[in-house]
């Protein structure tokens, strides 16, 4: 145990010291206090004082909204939480968080815990921390470098949970929803919606084939890749029942209804993307069951924005100018940010800069995702522009062009300063800015090329 | 009219690797037939002539699945190699025609037996790394080969009959072997991933002379040659690292 006090008190050094650099320290400072306590004690996060509560979230996409809108709720209903919402969600930001909710002699300051948990470090961070809850919002497929596939995830997080564990799980990802099948698990489930699909349409759909029989699967209906109802024609294998579900969407008075053990709740809408409404849905579903009132959820969610960095509405001129960020590497993630650009119902032009140019540096960009990305979404007459930049736009080019889009609608440039050109700038037509999450300094650049373009009267 | 089968691409499809049938498919319009093997269907292979046959790279457990299926036409592919039918198998996809896959705890799965050598597959050392190599085609031209690789597994298979790429930078079929693939005769197995085939116009060319489809003008050929070129200079960028 000396080890650990003596990780414990070089950690909360780190802490104190990665305060005072600050700015300086902005990208690491949350991640290097752990690293340094988890460097001298290999087994920190087996001796660090826990809440005796905790709560993790982990799943491919919508771990941080889904974080973030629990931790708000809780905080506005009175709950004393503590969260690595501003910090890693690997083992190191762990143990940052978990050394920031305890005292000198290692006495948890807090009640609960509410932890984001990056999904391919569960091996380093269930055995030792152990949550009495843990929600799963889906698995699908990330970085091939890092994760692989989905599969290879799921037999992670299958080995590393406890059994004791009560997972809240998405029912209509067929995939995530059959993990640690013996432990305690509530459903939750958006119900069939009119743009809802009976065949598989997207690149990737990672759940083909029945996990028990190799059959191929029959969709009853399918959302996006494998999110949706799905059913084995040999075994009987099903999508679960849900617990909870949305029985309704008002998109004109931003409500969601949700109906569980007999009861039929209205909320707030936070945002009018199916993606969202999942994250609003898994918090309905775990705060409920953690016994948090309908009432305080839907006050608490009256308040509640999408970050801002991730979705961005400007009007410049009379021009509705629209930024989405997009997880470049992870294929399902840009393909709905690409659904859900196309079906906005106005005509559109795009300014697309997805690449990772940290990686053209030092490498050369694996363009494997681009082939896992349904480009083929851009292919729709509401779109009557598409700007590449960057190093690889020859190689969006070609995968444009392969999804069948017009050339003349695809403008490629290595320079930000060329978009005035490229661009139509008309007040009838919409401007949609896709960005990577790793690019907010060219993106920045962009956005506001765009916006002087517009203001300096380049307008057709 | 060639024939082109493509096997059980609901499974084996990761990283993109379906694009290299789909390029084709959209460079053979009305030249080719192409047919889509479901894992539970019997391959067209099986009872008739065809030209190319690609699966792509496909998860472990799908892995063995695909070995169960294939494992009894094991002697009519010895047939089709022999033949000199034109095989290409990407990612982990060659590993079944491989001797066995040591697993971590060192059990074996056994393979089909068609060529010589074994993969040991590792969950907890992931290897990416980028790769050029070169392959003399059969006008005895060398061209350049350019591609990425991410993988659990390493091939050991130094008494294999061929190769398919000599490497120049990055690794082989295992970090300490110079040759990368397995190569019988026009059948190619290699740990590339993803879109080799949009990635390697040539390469993409050079087979489809070996399937029997003449010289064929890819789709879009200009960019995807651009985009080649302006690749190629990178992956010989000694300062650019190879491991990913």
């Amino acid at each position: 145990m000396f080890r650990f006090y003596c990780a414990l008190l070089a950690g909360k050094l780190a802490v104190i010291g990665c305060k005072v650099l600050g700015k300086v320290m902005h990208r690491g400072g949350t991640n290097l206090p752990g690293e340094v306590a988890l460097k001298i004690c290999p087994d920190f996060l087996k001796y660090i004082g826990r809440p005796p509560q905790i709560v993790t979230v982990t799943g491919t996409n919508g771990k941080t909204t889904t974080t973030n809108m629990i931790v708000d709720v809780l905080e506005k209903s009175g709950y004393q939480v503590l969260s690595n919402r501003e910090g890693g969600n690997i083992a190191s930001g762990i143990a940052t968080c978990l050394m920031n909710g305890v005292s000198l002699s290692n006495k948890p300051r807090y009640p609960l815990a509410v932890l984001e948990v990056d999904e391919r470090s569960s091996l380093r961070i269930y055995p030792y921390v152990r949550p009495d809850y843990t929600i799963c919002t889906n698995l699908f497929r990330d970085s091939c470098m890092r994760n692989a596939h989905p599969h290879f995830i799921y037999d992670i997080i299958e080995q590393a949970m406890p059994d004791t564990t009560t997972l809240f799980l998405n029912a209509d990802d067929i995939l995530s929803s059959r993990l640690k099948k013996d432990n305690k698990r509530i459903y939750y489930s958006i119900d069939r919606q009119p743009e809802d699909r009976t065949e598989p349409f997207n690149i990737l759909n990672d759940m083909r084939i029945c996990p028990r029989c190799q059959e191929t699967l029959e969709y009853d209906y399918v959302r996006y890749n494998q999110i949706g109802r799905v059913h084995c024609p040999k075994c009987g294998l099903r999508s679960p029942e849900p617990d909870f579900h949305v029985s309704a969407i008002d998109y004109d008075n931003r409500l969601v209804t949700i109906e569980h053990n007999g009861m039929r709740e209205e909320y707030p809408m936070v945002s009018d993307s199916i993606f969202n409404i999942y994250n609003e849905l898994t918090v309905v579903t775990f705060l409920r069951t953690f016994g948090v009132s309908a009432d305080k959820i839907c006050d608490a969610l009256a308040d509640t924005r999408i970050v801002d960095s991730r979705y961005r509405f400007e009007v410049v001129n009379g021009i509705q100018v629209i930024s989405t960020m997009a997880k470049s590497w992870i294929a399902p993630a840009v393909s709905v940010v690409f659904d859900y650009v196309r079906n906005l119902p106005h005509r559109k032009e795009i300014v697309l800069m997805i690449e990772d140019t940290d990686y053209n540096v030092i490498a050369s960009e694996n363009l494997t995702y681009m082939y896992d990305t349904d480009f083929e979404f851009l292919n729709d007459p509401l779109i009557e522009n598409i700007v590449v930049i960057g190093v690889r736009s020859k190689d969006y080019l070609l995968r444009m062009l392969l999804a069948g889009i017009d050339e003349d609608r695809i403008h490629c440039t290595e320079n930000i300063s060329d978009i005035p050109k490229l661009m139509h700038f008309s007040k009838d037509i919409d401007v949609h800015i896709i960005y990577d999450m790793h690019q907010m300094v060219n993106y920045e650049k962009i956005r506001q090329t765009v916006k002087d373009a517009i203001r300096g009267g380049k307008q057709a | 009219m060639i024939k082109i089968e493509a096997l059980y691409t609901e499974a084996c499809n990761l990283y993109g690797d379906r694009f290299n049938v789909t390029y084709l498919e959209k460079s053979l319009q009305g030249q080719a037939e192409f047919i889509y093997t479901s894992l539970n269907e019997t391959p067209r292979f099986v009872t008739e002539d065809v030209d190319m046959i690609y699966m792509g790279a496909m998860p472990e457990k799908e892995q063995e699945y695909v070995i169960d299926r294939l494992r009894p036409y094991t002697d009519r592919l010895r047939q089709l190699i022999d033949a000199g039918k034109v095989m290409l198998f990407t990612g982990n996809a060659f590993e079944v025609f491989g001797s066995y896959i040591e697993k971590d705890d060192g059990s074996r799965i056994p393979c089909l037996g068609l060529y010589e050598g074994y993969a040991v597959r590792r969950m907890m050392q992931r290897h990416n790394s980028m790769f050029l190599g070169t392959l003399t085609d059969d006008t005895g031209k060398d061209m350049e080969i350019i591609g990425f690789k991410s993988q659990f597994t390493q091939t050991y298979a130094d008494k294999a009959e061929g190769y398919c790429f000599r490497k120049i930078r990055g690794y082989g079929l295992n970090k300490a072997f110079d040759q990368e693939g397995i190569r019988m005769g026009n059948f190619f197995g290699t740990y590339l991933t993803g879109p080799i085939l949009i990635m390697n116009p040539y390469f993409a060319k050079y087979l489809l002379r070996l399937a029997g489809a003449g010289d064929v003008t890819l789709a879009f050929e200009e960019v995807a040659v651009a985009a080649y070129e302006k690749r190629l200079p990178e992956f010989h960028d000694p300062k650019r690292k190879v491991d990913l």
